[in-house]
């Protein structure tokens, strides 16, 4: 099989490692080989933060470069079309539609680009837009809006659903489970 | 059993199963975890250290007692230890001794994109570099062996990109080595020069040794596939090849870059019609190519500068490559920020505002020199905001003096501030030290360190008391302030530029991000008194934004932490709180 190449994207902060993780560990379950490579350190004080995660059955590169991602999640729309070129032709973007304003926007040495969705969709993208930081808040919690984006990621991958539910039950603290399942199927169904 | 795991948690397995018993390290992107993963094992005494020349000496001390000794480090941190390391080289060990090196190509989360291969050959200590995280586990223990049959400390170098990628793992047990008997050695161990003289030729010898059993030994590995094209190459450039050709060339993967196998490599050459080196920085192993005869690809084709992927490599050697889609609007850069809360920033702001010259450190609050603050002049290494602080003021004289101060974390202050400290108090310059003390060592993720009382597994330890210390080194004028509180740090710096004697000013508050932090409710913009003046924004808290014309604050990520509301004239911000916390 040729190497699938899903990107995470946001805001350091958003919690894209938590889903990296759960990923990885679904992807060696699912039998594949795989790569999930990661940003510690400086870029995670409020940067933008990106994360690889490969699979396949033999991975080399931890990277995905530009024009080789099958789908791209973003946690944050400007980070949605900030790594537009890494999607490869036929790739999708699932992005939760929430704004976070970077400093350049704040002090108002530049302009937060207005209608973002539209604009990818023009360009022939396949995008899913959801809001995911509501149905995160309506499972319980906002910070789950990485279990909603893996909700509806889950929908293209052949894998049943309970193995996905079991990842989720293994990558969260025991006390959020039951918060994290509920975000998983607002994102799966919404 | 299989694993995902991250490199640097599958160095620490490795550390594990070779029976390693001892890790001194001081903290450093992308090294850290591998310290923080080894400290997870009962059977590894753990700690943090000063800085990194303590840690591999307190390693060396260890190793010289008979148990299997680690240290880690970030590349630049090398720099710091490549003092005990060069004449480690000489003594050579008891029990092995490994050291981990993180390079950053890219700079991720660095000052410098140094390439550690340097202070291999020029310390003459053999280095292993690791692909991925099952090299990594599996290249521990090679280490260990290394260092044990060959009497030398072991290098083995990361990079970003094999510290903090997962990739699949198995796992062994733990093999724990008899501790080996210390046994008084004085001309192996004391490195005075009559005994150095006789130690350097067994140096020079166990070099030769090593490139003699590098030629066969398995860290290096061809892999023939085409021969038009032949690629010697190491580390995650390796995969980047790997990923680029597959089978349509051969390639050389070097496991051990020092010493380098002169035979192996010529073989290889002989083999495939062109020869091409891919490697990250400097062109090491080309140039040792070169130096052997050889005709080759490098540095012609590649940059010296900044991380490689695979599209990189395919434009090099001439394939194209995918663009993927784009919008036509420019994307305003997501530069990282000091988080909201941050006490860093309420003083930052009051250097700005007195117009102060910053010589500037290492740490979150290198981020004081980005917009909209911009408060800080300069930012070298460790240490060297104090260091530098002196020379300013003796040049300067009353022109520095007067506004011009070092702004150092508390964890750089014991790495290496105190020994700057110590020069202005000694050679008596008027100069003004900020510690900033969080209480935690912040940009490499909440280490402990000598001045929090915790230790790596956050038990109680001892504690530096920082005032003390300060007067017990000469400095007279030492004052505490709250960095929250803009009037009383205002005053504190005005008076202490002002003074005719060396100060030191702790600025004290624990970093926002810390779980024991109690944060007062979230602020509001009371939107009748905002007059839009824009004071707060001055500030660069990720929080505050203008809304129609007004500041609003996102509750989100406000902690309450009151700095804007001083900097605002109609008093626009109300707590969302009944009363503090």
């Amino acid at each position: 099989m040729e190497t699938k190449n899903i990107m995470i994207v946001g805001v350091g902060g958003q919690g894209t490692l938590l889903a990296s993780k759960l990923l990885g560990q679904l992807l060696l379950s699912a039998g594949y080989d795989v790569k999930v490579a990661e940003v510690h350190g400086m870029s995670q004080r409020g940067g933008s933060v990106i994360t690889y995660v490969r699979y396949g059955d033999k991975v080399y590169s931890p990277l995905i470069d530009q024009g080789e991602a099958d789908y791209i999640i973003s946690f944050e729309l400007l980070e949605a079309a900030r790594w537009m070129p890494y999607l490869k032709e036929g790739g999708r973007i699932i992005t939760n539609t929430q704004q976070m304003d970077p400093m350049p926007v704040i002090t108002g040495a530049a302009e937060y680009p207005e209608d973002i969705v539209s604009k990818i969709q023009a360009k022939g993208v396949p995008i899913d837009a959801i809001d995911g930081l509501a149905l995160a808040s309506e499972a319980g919690s906002a910070r789950a809006v990485n279990i909603v984006l893996m909700g509806r990621l889950s929908r293209y991958f052949d894998i049943p659903e309970e193995q996905w539910l079991d990842a989720v039950r293994k990558s969260v603290p025991p006390k959020f489970v039951e918060v994290n399942l509920k975000a998983f199927e607002l994102g799966r169904n919404c | 059993m299989k694993e995902l795991m991250l490199g640097n948690k599958a160095f620490a397995r490795g550390l594990y199963e070779a029976g390693c018993c001892f890790a001194s390290s001081y903290p450093g992107t992308p090294s850290t975890e591998i310290t923080e993963e080894a400290v997870k094992f009962d059977e590894i005494y753990c700690e943090w250290a000063p800085n990194e020349k303590v840690a591999l000496e307190a390693a060396f001390g260890a190793s010289l007692a008979g148990r299997r000794a680690f240290c880690a480090m970030k590349h630049v941190g090398l720099n710091v230890a490549a003092d005990p390391l060069y004449t480690m080289s000489y003594t050579g060990v008891n029990a092995g001794l490994v050291i981990a090196v993180a390079d950053d190509p890219g700079m991720h989360s660095s000052q410098n994109e140094q390439d550690s291969r340097h202070h291999a050959i020029a310390s003459k200590v053999p280095m292993l570099e690791p692909s991925d995280a099952a090299e990594a586990l599996a290249f521990v223990k090679i280490a260990y062996e290394i260092s044990e049959t060959f009497d030398t400390p072991v290098l083995i170098r990361m990079c970003t990109r094999v510290s903090h990628c997962q990739s699949v793992v198995e796992t062994g047990e733990r093999v724990l080595p008899p501790q080996k008997p210390y046994e008084k050695n004085i001309a192996k161990y004391v490195m005075m020069p009559g005994m150095a003289k006789r130690r350097h030729p067994l140096v020079e010898k166990r070099t030769l040794d090593l490139a003699e059993w590098a030629e066969t030994a398995p860290v290096n590995r061809v892999e023939m596939g085409g021969t038009d094209l032949g690629i010697i190459t190491s580390s995650t450039s390796y995969e980047y090849v790997k990923e680029v050709f597959g089978d349509s060339v051969s390639v050389l993967k070097i496991g051990m870059s020092n010493p380098l196998p002169d035979k192996l490599i010529l073989d290889f050459a002989s083999k495939v019609k062109e020869l091409a080196v891919v490697e990250e920085m400097d062109p090491i192993f080309e140039q040792h190519c070169k130096a052997l005869g050889l005709k080759v690809h490098g540095k012609d084709l590649l940059p010296m500068e900044d991380e490689y992927s695979q599209n990189l490599i395919a434009k090099a050697f001439g394939k194209t490559v995918a663009a993927g889609p784009a919008i036509e609007d420019a994307i305003p850069a997501r530069p990282p920020v000091m988080c909201a809360g941050c006490p860093h920033r309420g003083l930052y702001y009051v250097l700005k505002k007195n117009r102060c010259t910053v010589l500037g450190d290492i740490g979150c609050y290198t981020l004081g020199a980005t917009a909209p603050l911009q408060a800080a002049d300069t930012t070298l290494c460790m240490g060297a905001s104090i260091s530098s602080v002196h020379g300013y003021n003796k040049i300067m004289g009353e022109a520095g003096e007067q506004h011009t101060v070092a702004v150092i974390g508390d964890s750089t202050f014991v790495h290496s501030g105190m020994t700057g400290l110590a020069n202005i108090a000694y050679n008596m310059s008027n100069s003004t030290v900020i510690i900033l003390d969080n209480s935690i060592t912040g940009m490499t993720g909440h280490q402990q360190n000598p001045t929090t009382g915790y230790n790596i597994k956050g038990d109680p330890a001892g504690k530096i008391d920082l005032e003390a210390l300060c007067h017990a080194m000469g400095i007279n004028r030492v004052r505490v302030v709250d960095p929250y509180d803009l009037d009383q740090c205002d005053k504190a710096i005005k008076e202490e530029l002002a003074a005719n004697e060396p100060s030191v000013i702790i600025s004290r508050r624990p970093c926002a991000l810390l779980k024991y932090v109690k944060h007062k409710p979230p602020l509001r913009v009371n939107t009748d008194k905002c007059i839009g003046c824009k004071s707060c924004m001055r500030i660069g808290c990720p929080a505050i934004s203008i809304k129609g014309g007004k500041a609003h604050i996102d509750a989100t990520l406000c902690v309450g932490c009151g700095v804007c509301s001083q900097l605002c004239p109609v008093k626009a911000f109300e707590s969302t709180g009944d009363k503090e916390a």
